[in-house]
């Protein structure tokens, strides 16, 4: 059904209203192919289509098929109580499931009016900003990988060990965790918690040093990520385009600081930024984030008070008719949660706002123009997850 | 700023908070309109998201909800519109580019359109797709049966 697709003969310009430079024509025009990359294919990082509009090696367009692994989590959640809908958004955006459950569980929270105690929060902190570093370091080694240097994969994988180690200490899941309950915690603390996370904090700071020592100087690294995928910071505003790729683009935005939540306010931490909204500056952009992650964790282990982990919810969650739409800064951007109370014991709506889904929208934007390789890196430093495109 | 829109448009908006959340109800003739008067005039630059509530009971069906960010003021709001089953509401696409996308999943989802979007057809699901699976109406089983049954040929998603 979705094969006749290809045989379009004009791709919809899906940001036709913005400044676009549309490619020099060659003397090949005659040549225009019509391409499909993926679902199965490496560097799609899960089921995306990629509809490629081709003169040569040029990209003259492109169109997102996407929808592969939509499971109707929206409509799931109608169907499910507040409490027995939270493991499921676990399977959105599985390589960072601990952000997606924060966002979750604070957005309830918020409905109800009733706020996760101290202790809940710095646990909290300290999960997702591990979650953080994990999702970037599998974001590092897979674009690497894309691009040829297969190196950093085997490194950034050897040391997200690590993370999911202290992930199955703490509640007994790797990857999707479900780690936080709606109030708060359901586990307290292991005994050698905070050792454990202060041990690989020491362990990993030098380790990135070392993927940067392999990348960020490295001609070939340079020659195929600078200047390429460039978005200007208002096209990413007009895409809506949040998280790294956004802030790559020179805009200092990040909701633990505009608008903070759990208790980023407490913690002291830099935004990074970069200049030209390439690939390189995105790689950059990233890297930074992780050793900022790496400074909230030091502060938070150090300074986790004492104190109940569970707020007082009731046993059966009936928030009062209503609705509410709470953000947080996943590792991809802005998670949002739109959650609308009829008064009863299931959510009458729930609507996610998937960063990866927004962003994978600026794709076409980004490589008209590029080669068929560029496309690659592109996909790449979007860092997608499907989960959370398709839902 | 509220106070400002309620002279102006008289009856058809109206300003609330609940929880600390700003939102206004506007009335579907007046939508292209203001929306566009945030963007320009008050910097609401950043549309967060645009989805859609079903209300099978009441007379006009749907809540259209459009999610806002000024990243001037930091500051979010929602504006809300009612409208019928089969009625359309005008696109925000060239207003804010992302709505594209947005508006494609809300189509796709519970069958509202919206006018002079440049690209309005399914985004998740595959074209054939019969109903709008986030309609409060729509029936999982019937989906058992047509889609995975029939089409997929699997015994049962259930």
């Amino acid at each position: 059904m979705i094969e006749g697709k290809t045989t379009d003969k004009d791709l919809p310009n899906t940001v036709s209203n913005l400044d676009l430079v549309t490619p020099d024509r060659t003397y090949l025009d005659s040549n225009e192919l019509i391409i499909n990359m993926g679902p199965q294919h490496p560097a799609t990082h899960g089921v995306l289509r990629v509809i490629l509009k081709l003169d040569g090696e040029k990209v003259l367009g492109t169109e997102c098929v996407i929808g592969y692994l939509h499971r109707g989590v929206e409509k799931i959640a109608e169907n499910r109580t507040y409490t027995m809908f939270n493991p499921y958004v676990d399977r959105m955006d599985y390589v960072a499931a601990v952000s997606n459950g924060l966002g979750y569980c604070q957005a309830v929270e918020k409905l109800l009016a009733v706020e996760a105690p101290p202790r809940a929060n710095y646990i909290r902190v300290i999960l997702t900003e591990l979650n953080r570093i994990a999702s970037h370091q599998l974001w590092l080694g897979t674009h690497a990988l894309d691009i040829g240097a297969m190196t950093p994969l085997f490194y950034t994988f050897r040391d997200r060990e690590e993370i999911l180690k202290i992930f199955e200490k703490y509640c007994g899941a790797r990857l999707t965790t479900h780690a936080f309950r709606i109030g708060g915690l359901q586990y307290e603390t292991y005994a050698g918690f905070e050792k454990d996370v202060q041990n690989f904090v020491n362990f990993v700071r030098p380790k990135i040093d070392e993927y940067e020592e392999l990348l960020t100087g490295n001609r070939i690294w340079i020659e195929r990520t600078r200047n390429v995928g460039v978005i200007s910071a208002k096209d990413a505003i007009a895409l809506g385009v949040t998280g790294p790729v956004l802030r790559a683009s020179g805009v200092k935005w990040d909701i633990r600081r505009a608008q903070p939540y759990a208790n980023y306010a407490h913690f002291d931490f830099e935004i990074p930024t970069g200049e030209n909204g390439d690939t390189y500056d995105r790689y950059i952009v990233r890297m930074s984030e992780m050793r900022q992650s790496l400074r909230i964790i030091e502060q938070a282990i150090a300074g986790i008070p004492e104190g109940p982990i569970t707020a007082k919810v009731p046993k059966v969650i009936k928030p009062a008719v209503g609705e509410i739409y709470h953000s947080i800064e996943a590792p991809k951007g802005e998670l949002g949660y739109f959650i609308v109370s009829d008064g009863s014991t299931q959510p009458y709506r729930v609507r996610v706002r998937p960063p990866s889904f927004v962003n994978l929208q600026a794709l076409d934007i980004m490589v008209r123009g590029m080669l068929v390789a560029d496309v690659v890196a592109v996909i790449g430093t979007l860092d997608i997850v499907l989960g959370e495109v398709d839902r | 700023m509220v106070e400002k829109y309620k002279r102006h448009y008289g009856s058809g908006l109206d300003a609330e908070t609940y929880l600390g959340q700003n939102y206004f109800a506007v009335d579907r003739s007046l939508i292209p309109d203001f929306l566009k008067l945030l963007r320009h005039d008050e910097q609401f630059d950043y549309c967060v998201d645009i989805t859609a509530v079903h209300y099978p009971k009441r007379e006009k069906q749907f809540d259209v909800v459009w999610i806002l960010y000024s990243f001037e003021r930091n500051e979010r709001i929602r504006v809300k519109t009612q409208i019928g089953d089969g009625e359309s509401v005008a696109s925000a696409v060239p207003i804010w580019t992302t709505a594209n996308w947005l508006e494609r999943e809300v189509y796709d989802m519970f069958g509202i359109k919206f006018d002079g979007h440049p690209d309005m057809k399914r985004i998740l699901l595959p074209d054939g797709w019969q109903g709008f699976p986030l309609r409060k109406d729509y029936d999982i089983l019937r989906q058992d049966k047509e889609w995975v049954q029939i089409n997929l040929g699997i015994e049962s998603g259930q």
